[in-house]
């Protein structure tokens, strides 16, 4: 339909031409960072003058240019990326294998993979800029006779290897950490402001991220460092043929940079002479470094030692190269992040038809793409409460027949977000209740059957050992292998819901065999282990991950004996898995991730509710034709089911545990904590209708119930 | 433009300002009379005791040195910072390389002249937390006065109390026992206040963070858990002296004199966004303007800001003497009343804000002279006037309260609380209505109008005996109301009984 349209032009008009001018500022953002990265790379406090000479001879350095140009493409191509792979709904993985699932999508693989060759050309520039130390993949050492000759400087390779690693990484902590999230704030700034205030937070963040990787990549390089090292020094003695064709240009245009002209790099190309000797062309290169640097270090010891490691010259240079390629690509997503969350103005309404698509009441119920959408409800929580002259345009009638369309298409379109949610938390408080109340019934009839046995049991049985109790009330129910083991773990295996674990001491705490008894009743039930999948699916399938395909509850299917046959084996197929440590690992439920997830998207809820009571709150004074009274019972009702299914679910295990807040990272803190900002908006918006409304309330027509718990509201109980 | 000059005497001591009806103050010899209802409270100074204890010197005498120079060095890190890394180091020299003792007391030398220069750009810098929090707090004399903060809830009527003790007490009619709120960070209060819209969430400035309490009203405990609270702090933001809750609940603005960034708190949420300007050296005071538009910030530099909180740009107004004290706004947000140090006027600015942007007045207006006036009284005479300490203007935007500074000092110079008759419409007027009086020898130290107080408007005031009382002021709302003409709706208040009397005097009615 039109959303396809929709989509064209929205993401054409508006969202390309952002990410645009993100990135051209980000272009233009280069040159004074770089300048910084060289300042602060050669930095050497005893020698200022020749220290700031230098500076400025190396930043009007052709070298300088050539690799700036290359930093430029570098941004472009992580500006693109980041066009390419942001949302505005983070994606929330429920278990360690979603996550695994995220990372080895080949989405992302291409994403890892682009950034690593992003770091290495960083890395490459960095390795120009800093000094002589890492210029070459090549340097001049002399050997024990004396004769000087090629080898590798192993200081150039770990630059370029660090490079490659802080790109993966980065990549690899923006899947884990949401980087790729556009997250929303509630205060309206400039777009300089905004910048200028988060910049500090960058910088910092750069810094100490690169701390880390530099710490993470020292351990890597220390234990299979040796590695790169040991090709690389095969393909420079064994085969130098292959030698001269992989190397010998790599380092051709690093040495005719460093010799300050890319003429020169043309002429050793154009050069080509029939019986082209490699030897020739490697002593070219010795003349040449020799001639500019007449000391280059000798990679006589290798570095993957740890008093090699330990060079703090080295080790700084890593960190503020680190620092240097972090900060660009922060500031990147930073300049991206601000663009595109910027506010959007939609007319309310438009006079001209070629406009009448891209006004708010037609706007806002599209689905696609979601920046739209979340940009449509952004503005009309703003316009609600900033904006009277647009907010007239709300209530007012449509010319010709007098509906109050623009009304009627934005609270329509609140209130199914709002139903959508309160269906969502009906549906998974269900599937809780479900498991606890399939829980209970088993533990229930299990401790009768355990006390039937019990009592046959002699007092001396090993209560250590429920084995044979339990394969005794087992007998009739299921062939089991003698796999399953003892049964003392399932309470706490990762396929016992959490409900049952709390229920369970409770229902037989009399019993010593309340902690380690469960028949196999329990296992039957509906397995937690896809749980965690159901739920990514129910937040709108957000993770793209393949092995997201939930397996449908078995429980509740009228069993045949095939079925029970086949069903059977799968839970103890299941059931097998389940006892490994590492599947056990992989498919641990991480603790309020579907809590998380199920509230991934709450910031349009926010949106519509902050929305819908301005609206009204408004309507009080300004809506003279009363368009808003029609729908108030539905708002207040809609908003008051809500109110009761987010109680609920808040009385869920883990549902109101608060985050742990990292103190610096570009990722998103705010998707963690949308369910606690939803149930303050929800009920400062119903506050916000009962205090405007007051006493009116009362005649307005509602069900017994709702009207017990607006009183509430009347009365500031809640 | 209104003075002292026209005000009617202060009462002769003993007597006690009960009310105002009739269009004039009641006063009354005995104070029992006094009490409104079961709020009124009196809370000795004697029975509270201060939290004596200074985190630094105590230290000393209790930790046992045996511990390395390293875990010491650690632990000061964590504690205090670089300075106090180097600190330690520096007087543990014995145990420390002499390299490294001798180049951190350079680096802390360094450290100190920067720091010793700031505080000379910036003098309240030099002030240790708490005179800090007693300079910049809107109570008269702040760390000697029993009730340290006081907040009416906007829409119930409870109030929340903060004493000496660092305890914050919650008072409501219905109930007979006040919850107690204790936690281990709060620590000498500067400011309450209720999240508005919402029944439970009470926000408090600590010394070291921003405490909010959420107070389900539903519940009987006494002493909530201090998990109700939530702690929401950021590095360099502390001592925090005033709080602002905007008017829609949504978000919560806190300052401190040290930080020069306002943060402006998603309370649910816990993240803040820092807002920067660097001129000023710090924010002392807020105030968000009634109708959501505008926040007053006021720093400890002869200086303040208006921001508009759409998009959160701000004018800067350099004023000429002071600092600014104390402000506060009319209800429609169209107005701001505010007072400078050293200076004994009222000074007036508006705005007039249809778009957003700002487009006010282009200097503020002096609106009534405080300047002092002696007063003859059959006990002798009494000095009144000069500098203020804090102004609130009622709900209604009919009655101003200024409480003067007064001298301690001086017997004849007392604190005073003078109330003014205000008009906003047509034009804005102040007239004279009266002194407020409390008991023989107890001074004004707080004072807040009820925010939903229907007969007119109460004055609460808090007193250096320790006694909170309430004055209410009977009077017929005389203005017409104001229709949400500026930026964000009024709050329509339901009760609200209009009676449009056109120029006439102020209507009384007869209270029993």
């Amino acid at each position: 339909m039109f959303s396809a349209e929709q989509n064209c032009w929205f993401v054409r008009k508006v969202v390309c031409w952002r990410a645009a001018a993100s990135i051209a500022w980000a272009v233009l953002l280069l040159p004074p960072v770089t300048a910084l990265f060289v300042v602060l790379s050669r930095v050497s406090l005893f020698h200022p003058i020749e220290w700031i000479t230098e500076c400025l001879s190396i930043l009007t350095s052709a070298s300088t240019m050539f690799s700036f140009v290359l930093l430029c493409g570098v941004v472009v191509v992580v500006g693109f990326f980041n066009l390419e792979y942001y949302t505005v709904t983070p994606s929330i993985a429920c278990s360690k294998i979603a996550l695994l699932a995220q990372l080895l999508h080949p989405r992302q693989c291409l994403h890892a993979v682009v950034h690593c060759i992003m770091g290495v050309i960083v890395a490459w520039c960095c390795a120009f800029t800093i000094g002589p130390r890492y210029q070459n993949l090549a340097s001049v050492c002399t050997l024990v006779d004396g004769d000087p000759q090629l080898c590798l400087n192993e200081y150039h390779l770990v630059l370029i290897l660090f490079g490659a690693f802080v790109g993966y990484s980065h990549s690899l902590f923006g899947v884990m950490h949401n980087m790729n999230y556009v997250p929303f704030h509630a205060v309206q700034q400039y777009k300089y402001l905004r910048f200028k205030g988060n910049l500090p937070l960058v910088v910092k963040c750069s810094a100490i991220q690169s701390l880390y990787f530099t710490r993470n990549f020292l351990a890597v390089y220390f234990f299979l460092g040796y590695i790169p090292r040991s090709w690389l020094c095969d393909t420079l003695s064994l085969q130098s043929n292959r030698f001269v064709l992989l190397v010998v240009p790599y380092l051709l245009i690093t040495h005719a940079c460093i010799v300050h002209s890319i003429r020169e790099v043309l002429h050793i190309f154009s050069f080509r002479a029939p019986d082209r000797d490699p030897y020739l062309i490697g002593h070219y290169i010795y003349m040449c470094s020799s001639m500019v640097h007449p000391s280059l270090p000798s990679s006589l010891n290798p570095l993957d030692s740890i008093a090699g490691l330990l060079d703090l010259a080295m080790l700084y240079h890593l960190w503020i190269s680190g620092t240097f390629l972090l900060l660009t690509w922060y500031l990147t997503v930073l300049l991206f992040r601000v663009f595109v969350t910027e506010v959007y103005n939609f007319p309310v309404q438009s006079a001209f038809t070629e406009q009448a698509d891209r006004c708010l009441p037609k706007v806002l119920p599209g689905q696609q793409p979601m920046v739209l959408k979340f940009l449509a409800l952004q503005d009309l929580a703003l316009l609600s409460q900033h904006a009277p002259s647009r907010r007239a345009q709300v209530f007012s009638l449509s010319q010709p027949g007098g509906h109050p369309h623009n009304w009627n298409a934005l609270s329509s379109e609140c209130l199914s977000l709002l139903a959508d949610l309160t269906q969502r938390l009906v549906a998974h408080h269900e599937t809780v209740a479900i498991n606890g109340r399939a829980k209970l019934h088993s533990a229930g009839s299990d401790k009768k059957s355990v006390s039937s046995d019990s009592s046959g049991l002699s007092a001396t049985q090993d209560i250590s050992t429920p084995r044979s109790a339990f394969l005794r009330s087992a007998g009739a129910a299921a062939p089991m292998s003698p796999n399953t083991g003892p049964f003392t773990s399932d309470l706490d295996s990762p396929f016992s819901s959490r409900a049952l674990r709390r229920l369970a001491p409770h229902l037989v705490p009399s019993s010593p065999w309340s902690e380690t008894v469960q028949s196999p009743h329990l296992l039957r039930r509906g397995p937690q282990l896809w749980s965690a999948s159901t739920d990514t699916r129910t937040s709108g399938s957000l993770s793209p991950s393949p092995t997201s395909a939930p397996c449908p509850h078995p429980a509740e299917s009228k069993p045949s004996p095939v079925t029970q046959f086949l069903h059977n084996r799968k839970e103890q197929v299941k059931h097998f898995l389940g006892r490994r440590v590492l599947v056990m690992y992989l498919f641990n439920k991480l603790p309020e991730a579907s809590s998380q997830a199920l509230f991934a998207d709450s910031q349009s809820h926010i949106w519509a509710l902050e929305g819908l009571s301005h609206l009204v709150a408004a309507s009080f004074t300004e809506d003279k034709f009363g368009v808003v009274q029609t729908t108030l019972p539905s708002i207040l009702g809609s908003m008051l089911v809500l109110q009761e299914a987010v109680d609920r679910h808040f009385k869920l295990p883990h549902a109101s545990s608060k985050p742990l807040r990292s103190a610096c990272s570009m990722g998103d803190c705010t998707s963690k904590t949308l369910r606690f900002a939803l149930r303050a908006t929800l009920k400062t918006a119903i506050y916000r209708i009962t205090t405007t409304f007051g006493h009116h309330l009362n005649a307005i027509k509602m069900s017994a119930e709702h009207r017990k718990r607006l009183q509430q509201f009347l009365e500031y109980k809640e | 433009m209104c003075s002292l000059a026209f005000f009617p005497p202060p009462l002769s001591p003993g007597k006690i300002t009960l009310c105002e009806t009739n269009n004039e103050l009641v006063s009354t010899e005995s104070c029992q009379k006094q009490d409104y209802g079961p709020l009124s409270l009196y809370f000795p100074r004697e029975s509270l005791k201060p939290h004596s204890r200074t985190e630094n010197s105590s230290k000393a005498a209790f930790l046992q040195h045996s511990e390395t120079l390293w875990i010491r060095s650690a632990t000061s890190w964590r504690e205090a910072g670089l300075t106090g890394l180097l600190e330690e180091i520096v007087n543990s020299s014995t145990e420390a390389p002499k390299w490294l003792s001798v180049s951190s007391g350079c680096v802390l030398a360094l450290l100190q002249r920067v720091s010793s220069l700031h505080g000379a750009l910036f003098p309240h810098l030099k002030l240790s937390s708490e005179n800090m929090i007693a300079e910049f707090s809107q109570v008269l004399n702040w760390s000697d006065c029993a009730v340290r903060a006081f907040a009416w809830h906007p829409h119930t009527e409870k109030f929340a109390v903060a004493l000496l003790d660092d305890s914050i007490k919650i008072y409501n009619p219905k109930s007979a026992t006040p919850p107690t709120l204790k936690h281990r960070l709060q620590r000498s209060v500067a400011s309450v206040q209720w999240k508005p819209l919402c029944a439970s969430a009470l926000a408090v400035a600590c010394q070291t963070c921003l405490l909010v309490w959420h107070v389900d009203p539903c519940s009987l405990s006494i002493r909530p858990s201090s998990g109700c609270a939530q702690v929401l702090s950021h590095p360099g933001h502390s001592p925090v002296t005033s709080i602002a809750w905007s008017p829609s609940g949504s978000l919560l603005v806190s300052a401190s004199p040290v930080d020069t960034s306002m943060m402006v708190w998603d309370v649910a949420a816990e993240s803040s966004v820092p807002l920067q300007r660097v001129g000023g050296g710090g924010v002392s005071f807020l105030s968000w303007s009634p109708d959501g538009s505008h926040v007053l910030a006021a720093t400890p530099a002869p200086l303040f800001r208006v921001w508009e909180t759409r998009m959160w740009t701000c004018e800067r107004w350099p004023s000429l003497k002071g600092r600014c004290e104390s402000g506060c706004w009319s209800p429609d947000g169209s107005r701001l009343l505010f007072t400078i140090q050293g200076e004994a006027v009222i000074y007036s600015l508006t705005f007039s804000d249809t778009t957003g942007t700002m487009k006010g007045s282009k200097a503020a207006a002096v609106v009534a002279d405080l300047s002092e006036t002696t007063f003859t009284t059959p006990a002798g005479d009494i000095i009144v006037g000069g500098e203020v300490q804090l102004l609130a203007w009622d709900p209604r935007g009919e009655r101003l309260a200024v409480l003067l500074k007064g001298d301690s000092e001086a017997a004849a110079r007392p604190a005073m609380i003078a109330v003014f008759k205000t008009r906003n419409d047509p034009i804005f007027e102040l007239l004279p209505c009266g002194f407020i009086q409390g008991e023989p020898g107890a001074e004004p130290r707080l004072m807040q109008f009820s925010p939903n107080f229907p007969h007119g408007a109460m004055l609460t005031v808090c007193w250096s005996n320790g006694r909170i009382t309430h004055v209410p002021f009977y009077f017929l709302s005389a203005g017409v109301p104001h229709l949400g003409l500026n930026g964000s709706p009024a709050m329509p208040q339901p009760e609200e009984r209009l009676v449009d009397h056109g120029n006439s005097t102020l209507f009384t009615e007869l209270c029993s």
